[in-house]
């Protein structure tokens, strides 16, 4: 009999910008839900993040981001992901990141994204409704 | 989207792909255990001839005295000396809300891509006992993994805490100058444990006053084994002391080998394993039987003083023994 199990997730910041406030918001806002929430500090390059997502066995990623890099690095954090294996860890996204971009996001594989004012809810509720671990 | 290995994977094949250096079946396998997963635990009778090679290592001490930071600093020493490690450090689970915050990578991502440490985060999820048995599971999938030495980092705080420290064959007690909890963490009766004692932050004044007290301490108490407890000075920020506490705890295990107490140990720590599985058990069974409508009827004769809660409480261990056989 499989038991439930507060799901577990990793907030992460891929690359250089060293603005982590948001990420500490919904790291907090998500362990008061009653998450898991592994956080793992700013500057992380795509494989660090990878390689916490397998080793701590997460069932979803948010990638918090101001820099303007995401189109470049979250193919490579969703490289890495599937180099280990991991195709199956949810990927959502926070920070600044144009409307213009979503699509192509969306297409990589990039479940949700955030936007700057977002209420921490949204994320929680997106989370929410995500198919269980014994499910997928 | 799929992936190579889903999670509802049966944990015997979980077992086998890990004993074959499977890093993403491991931590699958760690996720089972965790969930408390049935057949989880019947893969783990099977992992278990594989266990007991590795050296574990416990660290703890109070909030704030630098345990991820040293634990860091210990597994690249290692590292350095062609060890690999397992890590599993614990951090306690909010009591409100059931959610954790997991922040020891921060202090550890120096080791993100040294394929020779693989590293955990876990949280109480507020289980007493079951949180004893899922940590000595998951550091035994570590050892049957092939680690060598396996660090077990637990907040020194609370009764379930120490208990798991005591499941190391070495434990390190974090302290650190000016806490003004040394004499709190005395009384917690930490001190007892401690296979060594590690001053750390020893750049900061105080230090030697803090070894100066933990040695009067440690003289005071009745000296327990032969073994006399050696105070190690850290700064775990910059690595000073780290190389000379790992030869510390080489000679505690040489130590341990030598006197026979190796295996004492280990008897002692199956024990309580053993125990800790037994009461998870017991637990689970207790709080599936006792939620069943049979049970709430009659606690509510209970209430209504047309029984004894002394009678039904017997009554409810037969059952849950009865459960027990059953299963």
């Amino acid at each position: 009999m499989p038991e439930s199990h507060p799901l577990r997730v990793l907030i992460a910041k891929p690359g250089l910008d060293g603005h982590d406030r948001g990420a500490k918001v919904i790291a907090r806002a998500l362990r008061d839900a009653g998450f898991e929430v592994i956080y793992t500090g700013i500057r992380q390059t795509p494989e660090m993040i990878a390689e916490a997502a397998l080793q701590e066995d997460v069932d979803a990623i948010g990638l918090s981001i101001l820099s303007g890099a995401h189109m470049t690095l979250f193919p490579r954090v969703i490289d890495e992901l599937h180099k280990r294996g991991m195709d199956d860890v949810v990927i959502w996204a926070g920070g600044i990141i144009p409307a213009s971009d979503m699509p192509k996001l969306r297409e990589l594989g990039i479940q949700a994204v955030f936007g700057p004012g977002s209420p921490t809810a949204e994320t929680i509720d997106f989370l929410r409704g995500l198919p269980t671990a014994v499910e997928r | 989207m799929t992936s190579a290995l889903p999670r509802a994977t049966p944990a015997a094949d979980l077992a086998e792909r890990l004993l074959s250096g499977d890093r993403l079946a491991l931590s699958r396998m760690i996720s089972a255990i965790e969930a408390g997963r049935d057949d989880a635990r019947d893969a783990m009778r099977d992992l278990y001839p594989r266990t007991g090679r590795a050296h574990i290592v416990g660290v703890t001490g109070p909030p704030g005295s630098g345990k991820s930071t040293l634990t860091t600093r210990l597994a690249l020493e290692y590292r350095a000396r062609q060890k690999t490690v397992g890590i599993v450090a614990v951090d306690p689970t909010s009591p409100y809300t059931g959610g954790a915050i997991l922040g020891d990578r921060v202090r550890m991502m120096e080791l993100h891509s040294d394929q020779g440490v693989f590293m955990r985060s876990m949280a109480t999820r507020g289980v007493m006992g079951g949180l004893a048995r899922s940590t000595l599971d998951v550091v035994l999938l570590l050892d049957a993994y092939g680690k060598d030495v396996v660090i077990l980092e637990t907040v020194g705080v609370g009764q379930d805490e120490v208990e798991i420290a005591r499941a190391a064959d070495t434990t390190l007690v974090v302290g650190v100058p000016n806490l003004g909890d040394d004499i709190q963490t005395i009384k917690a009766g930490i001190l007892e444990i401690a296979d060594v004692l590690v001053v750390n932050k020893a750049d900061l004044p105080g230090a030697d006053r803090l070894v100066a007290d933990l040695r009067a301490m440690l003289q005071l108490g009745e000296q327990r084994t032969a073994w006399p407890t050696p105070i190690q000075l850290t700064t775990a920020t910059d690595g000073t002391g780290v190389a000379e506490l790992v030869d510390r705890i080489a000679a505690h295990r040489a130590f341990l080998e030598e006197t026979g107490t190796w295996r004492l140990r280990r008897a002692d720590s199956a024990r309580r394993q053993v125990r800790a599985i037994v009461e998870d058990h017991v637990q689970r069974r207790l709080e599936r039987l006792t939620a069943g409508p049979e049970w709430t009827a009659r606690f509510a004769s209970i209430a209504a003083r047309e029984q004894d809660p002394y009678t039904v409480a017997d009554d409810v261990l037969q059952e849950v023994v009865h459960d027990g056989q059953r299963n």
